[in-house]
């Protein structure tokens, strides 16, 4: 177990080291002059060279990835373009606010997930087996920033329940633990909570129906098991690929859905990358997109990590 | 509970139905069937035969939903047909319990072997776990399974087939059930490993005076490990008797073509084996009469129209024919096969 969480740890090294150069390498791929959206469209061609070699961009690309990936690995991702502020800062803020609404989302999804998915394996071919499954295939087919307009409407118009955008009264973006706050992130998270909840129902109702089907369940019949029994059984089996799936989720939902944050004004990494990409602020993009690959990275190891643990097969394989 | 004569099995009349495809299923028509004490019994059958439904009925494995069970089964007195709820999973590994075919497919991957044996005697026994596991490790050693307090701490997939088999068998016995059914235990296993389960499965028998039904479609294991065997074919059993009797002088057409399509030492290379002509009918759409008949060379119109009664053709020996007086064999003819 302990070796098996080292040497998968060990296997991570290589992927981001390529995570790393694929970040950079995009951002330089990218046609667009990097300094078009500092500089005013008739600045010489002095004012020009001088701020390349500022920003380092008259060096060979080898030697840019170097000083790039040798800052980054000490926390220093560079200046935003736009703003001026520490890049490092900036994607800090904007994980915090979108780990708290992926989070949820996952649970909140992995729970009504998990739960239709269980309903409709055990009930296979009945009525709520087809209510269960329209869930599932609603979640993952609907559009979910019609969706959240839709939630907007009716629990932020018409109810006046919640409020309909922003991560604090007034647009503040200092979070803090208190209902005034926290009823900011329910809207978002629920609109959020749809795909992973369509995707885990659809997994674990499989999951579930190909278990029961096999001959062990008999065998547990055959030993005296009451339903119950059997019940806890099918869940130890069905765990380690529905957990894996949920760290897969999360891991989607972490690098922000650019739809759903605008939609509800989000000020996570949704937001701060869709501002990166159309105000051209490199720095901010290769930064933004490497914290996220590596918190994917990171986070399949951690599922990695707990499947073995739960499923002994997997150690050997 | 008359006294000494109560069988530990009998079944009455039992008949099966799968009703979940488009056409019902008669998977077992009409059998009978009973087991003393400390008896093994072989049920004898080729795939599909009902045999292994004859053996999870007793059980009660099969979905209620999708599956119509009449006739009457009693295990040691127990009226099986009538459990319900907690009464039944009661019964289940301590009435009766069960061997299963593949062990690697019959054991929950996720849990140690030694966890799935604890689990079935906890749920029948009011002891410790502790004294549970004992009692596991007590079974681990009779089954003779080497160094078997590390064995109880491993899954199933980290031992051999044979080894899984052993627990299996350890698990089935754990509980000391009345009744022991084995669901073809050594089809799965390689030939070398399956003469060892057959041993062991014959000793713990000895031994502990098991009542066992014991299904398999091979004759020779049957010989092996049997008192008596009975032949089912289509659901039911076409003849049943002592396994002297049954393999030296055969009444039924089926049983006499089974036991000639054995393979013999002696046989000329690029012969062809013996088959029996024709397949096994269609269980959703059995003839009136003797399911037999369409294969058989003995058949005469009698036989299609009504399925032959069973017929007495020895002390305790039976057949399902109307042309027993046929095949019986002149006494002193060379026997057809040898037993």
């Amino acid at each position: 177990m302990f070796t098996y969480a080292a040497k998968r740890v060990l296997m991570t090294m290589p992927i981001m080291i390529g995570v790393s150069l694929v970040c950079f390498a995009l951002v330089h791929l990218a046609p667009g002059d990097p300094l078009i959206s500092v500089l005013p469209p008739d600045a010489s061609q002095a004012i020009k060279d001088q701020l390349m070699v500022l920003y380092g961009f008259d060096r060979p690309y080898y030697e840019q990835f170097l000083r790039w990936l040798v800052r980054a690995v000490q926390g220093d991702l560079g200046t935003s373009i736009r703003t001026g502020r520490p890049v490092a800062a900036e994607i800090f803020k904007a994980v915090g606010n979108t780990l708290m609404i992926a989070t949820l989302a996952t649970f909140i999804g992995f729970v009504l997930g998990t739960f239709f998915g269980f309903v409709a394996g055990y009930f296979r071919g009945s009525w709520l087996d087809k209510l269960a499954s329209a869930a599932a295939v609603f979640g993952v087919s609907v559009p979910h920033y019609w969706l959240g307009m839709i939630l907007v409407i009716v629990f932020a118009v018409q109810l006046g329940w919640l409020p309909p955008t922003g991560a604090g009264p007034g647009g503040s973006e200092d979070w803090r633990w208190n209902w005034v706050h926290v009823q900011h992130l329910i809207l978002p998270a629920v609109t959020m909570s749809v795909i992973p909840m369509g995707i885990i129902a659809r997994t674990v109702r499989a999951l579930v129906a190909e278990i029961l089907s096999q001959e062990f369940i008999a065998g547990l019949r055959a030993k005296g098991l009451p339903e119950l029994g059997v019940f806890r059984h099918v869940v130890k089996n069905v765990a380690p690929t529905s957990l894996a799936v949920m760290g897969i989720q999360l891991g989607y939902l972490l690098g922000g859905s650019i739809l759903i944050e605008t939609v509800f004004a989000w000020p996570g990494t949704g937001l701060l990358l869709n501002d990166a990409i159309f105000q051209r602020d490199l720095p901010l993009l290769q930064g933004t997109i490497l914290v996220l690959a590596l918190f994917f990275v990171a986070l399949n190891l951690v599922v990695d990590v707990f499947q073995s643990a739960l499923d002994p097969r997997i150690q050997r394989a | 509970m008359t006294g000494v004569a109560e069988p530990v099995l009998d079944i009455r009349n039992l008949r099966v139905t799968f009703t979940g495809g488009a056409k019902p299923v008669n998977a077992v028509d009409g059998v009978d069937l009973s087991i003393e004490r400390g008896e093994v019994v072989a049920l004898l059958g080729e795939s599909g035969s009902g045999k292994s439904v004859t053996l999870r009925s007793i059980l009660r494995l099969h979905p209620a939903k999708r599956t119509r069970m009449e006739g009457a089964i009693h295990v040691a007195g127990t009226n099986v047909m009538a459990l319900e709820g907690g009464a039944l999973t009661d019964f289940r590994g301590k009435g009766a319990s069960m061997i299963f075919q593949e062990p690697m497919l019959a054991l929950d991957p996720v849990y140690t072997l030694g966890e799935q044996i604890i689990e079935a005697i906890l749920r029948h026994e009011n002891i410790s776990t502790s004294e549970a596991r004992r009692r596991a490790l007590d079974w681990f050693e009779r089954v003779r399974i080497p160094s078997p307090e590390r064995r109880l701490d491993t899954y199933p997939h980290e031992m051999s087939g044979g080894m899984r088999q052993r627990a299996m068998i350890a698990l089935a016995l754990a509980c000391n059930p009345k009744l022991l059914l084995a669901d073809e235990p050594t089809t799965a296993l390689d030939a070398t490993v399956q003469v060892q389960i057959l041993l062991l499965l014959r000793d713990l028998q000895r031994e502990l005076g098991l009542s066992m039904l014991f299904v398999t479609h091979d004759i020779g294991v049957a010989v092996e490990v049997a008192d008596r065997i009975a032949v089912m074919y289509a659901g039911r059993i076409v003849e049943i008797g002592s396994v002297r009797d049954v393999i030296r002088s055969p009444r039924h057409p089926y049983t006499l073509g089974l036991l000639s399509t054995r393979p013999h030492g002696g046989r000329l290379s690029g012969n062809r084996l013996p088959t029996i002509p024709g397949s096994p009918p269609d269980l959703a759409n059995l003839p009136p009469g003797c399911a037999f008949a369409m294969r058989c060379a003995l058949a005469a119109d009698a036989c299609r129209i009504a399925a032959p009664e069973a017929v007495e053709v020895g002390p305790g020996h039976q057949a399902r024919c109307v042309r027993t007086a046929e095949t019986a064999r002149p006494a002193g003819a060379p026997a057809g096969v040898s037993a």
